[in-house]
C-alpha cells in the first residue's frame, strides 16, 4: 500500500517551486523568460495537484489537494529546502532550478517503472515536460556560465552557493524506505549517480568547475524548514485561509 | 442516430478553448465516450499535467451532453497513455497551419531535447510564408502546448504546437 507522505514530499516539492518561480511573474529579465518561467511554474502546479491529489486520497481523511496545499501550517510540509530557497538574481534560480529539474528528470525516469501504476501514469506524464525544463536551466547555465567575465562569476558564485542545498534532495529517511521496499519509489540516494552525471555535463558547457561537497544542511523534509519559508507559504494561503473554501 | 452516436457527435464537437480551430477530438484530448445503462462517461486526458484549459473543457462537454439531451453525465480524466502530438488527429495539421499556429514537426527525441540550447528549424515551417528557415525563439509559448518560434523569410513571429 502506497504511503502518502512518499506523495506529500514529491508534490511539496512541486507546489513550493510553483510558488517561489511565480515570483519572477512582470520582473523576469525578458519577456521570454517571464513566459517561460511561468509556463514551467504551471507545469510544476499540475504536477503539484495531481500528486497532492492522490496523497489526499490514499491518506483517506477527507483531505483535497486544495486543505493539502493552504490549510497546513509551515511544520507539516515536507518539501526539501532548496525549493524554497528566495529568488535573488536570476543566475541563482538558474542554478536552483537546474539542480530541481535534474534531480526530477532522474527521478521521473525511475518511477516509471513504479509499482503503482498511478505513480508510474503521473511519472511518464511529469517527466516529459520537466525535460523542457532541464533544457531551458541549462541552456541558461551554459549562457551565462560561458558568457561575459561578470556573467561567468555570477553564475559560478550561483552554483556555489546552491551546491549544498541539493544534498537533501538526496537522502534517504524511513518514508523514503518503506517506498523502495514496498516498489512503488525508490531511495532518493540512487539518484544521485545520474544526476551528477547531467549536471557535470552543464558545468563543463559552463565552463564552471563542479563546487566541493561539504556542508549539507537538513531538517525541510521533516518539517524544520529556513526562515523564508514561513512568508512564501503565508502568501500562497492568505486568499483561501481569509474566504474558507474559496474557487474560482 | 443512436444514443451513443448522438452523444460521440455532440461532445467530439467541444471546442479547445486555447486553440479554438480544434474540437477536443481532432486534438486527442478526448479519449473515449460510452453509454453504459444509460449512464454517458466521457474520459479525457491533457495535454499537460497542468493545463489550465482542462476545467473550461469539462464544463464545456457537460454543457454539449446537456444539450443533447444527457444530463447526468461524469467525466473521467486519465493519464495514461500520455498524451503525445502523435494523438493530433490527420485534419487538425491543416486546420493548425490554417490558424497560423505551425503543427507539430517530428516528435524529439530525448538525447535531442536535452541538448544544451534552442533548436533551428526542426523542420517547422513558417505558417504565413512557408519558409523552413526558421528558428525557435523561446521553447515556452503562450500556452503550455506551445512555442515561440521566428521566421527568417518573411520576419514573422509565430507559434507552433510544440512536438512532445
Amino acid at each position: 500500500m502506497t504511503d502518502y507522505r512518499y506523495l506529500l514530499r514529491l508534490g511539496d516539492d512541486s507546489l513550493v517551486a510553483t510558488q517561489r518561480l511565480l515570483q519572477w511573474c512582470t520582473v523576469a529579465p525578458q519577456i521570454e523568460e517571464d513566459v517561460a518561467l511561468a509556463n514551467i511554474a504551471l507545469d510544476q502546479l499540475g504536477q503539484a495537484r495531481v500528486l497532492l491529489s492522490y496523497a489526499g486520497e490514499l491518506e483517506g481523511a477527507g483531505r483535497d489537494e486544495d486543505s493539502l496545499a493552504y490549510l497546513r501550517d509551515e511544520q507539516e510540509f515536507t518539501n526539501v529546502a532548496l525549493v524554497e530557497l528566495p529568488n535573488e538574481d536570476f543566475s541563482v534560480t538558474v542554478a536552483k532550478m537546474l539542480a530541481f529539474s535534474a534531480y526530477q528528470h532522474v527521478l521521473y525516469g525511475h518511477l516509471e517503472d513504479s509499482g503503482d501504476a498511478r505513480i508510474s501514469a503521473i511519472a511518464v506524464k511529469a517527466g516529459k515536460e520537466v525535460a523542457y525544463h532541464l533544457n531551458h536551466f541549462s541552456t541558461w547555465a551554459a549562457r551565462l556560465g560561458d558568457g561575459t567575465e561578470l556573467s561567468h562569476a555570477r553564475m559560478t558564485s550561483a552554483i556555489d552557493s546552491v551546491w549544498p542545498w541539493t544534498h537533501e534532495l538526496f537522502r534517504s529517511d524511513e518514508v523514503f524506505d518503506a517506498a523502495a521496499a514496498g516498489g512503488y519509489g525508490l531511495d532518493p540516494a540512487q539518484l544521485r549517480p545520474g544526476w551528477l552525471n547531467l549536471v557535470d555535463e552543464v558545468f563543463a558547457s559552463a565552463t564552471v568547475s563542479r563546487p566541493l561537497d561539504g556542508w549539507a544542511p537538513e531538517g525541510a523534509r521533516s518539517g524544520l524548514h529556513t526562515e523564508h519559508f514561513g512568508f512564501l507559504i503565508a502568501e500562497m494561503q492568505s486568499l483561501h485561509r481569509a474566504h474558507a473554501g474559496v474557487n474560482w | 442516430m443512436s444514443a451513443l452516436a448522438t452523444l460521440k457527435t455532440a461532445v467530439g464537437s467541444v471546442c479547445d478553448p486555447e486553440i479554438q480551430v480544434l474540437t477536443i477530438a481532432e486534438l486527442g484530448v478526448l479519449r473515449h465516450v460510452s453509454l453504459d445503462d444509460g449512464r454517458p462517461t466521457v474520459t479525457i486526458t491533457p495535454t499537460y499535467v497542468g493545463c489550465p484549459a482542462m476545467d473550461v473543457i469539462r464544463e464545456d462537454i457537460a454543457d454539449a451532453a446537456r444539450t443533447a439531451g444527457f444530463d447526468d453525465i461524469a467525466i473521467v480524466t486519465v493519464w495514461s497513455p500520455a498524451w503525445t502530438t502523435d494523438w493530433l488527429d490527420e485534419s487538425a495539421r491543416s486546420k493548425l497551419a490554417a490558424a497560423r499556429i505551425a503543427p507539430p514537426a517530428q516528435r524529439p527525441r530525448e538525447s535531442v531535447l536535452l541538448q544544451i540550447g534552442t533548436a533551428r528549424s526542426a523542420g517547422v515551417q513558417c505558417p504565413s510564408c512557408g519558409s523552413a528557415e526558421t528558428h525557435e525563439t523561446s521553447r515556452f509559448g503562450s500556452t503550455a502546448c506551445k512555442s515561440l518560434w521566428t521566421c527568417a523569410g518573411c520576419g514573422d513571429p509565430f507559434d507552433h504546437l510544440k512536438a512532445h
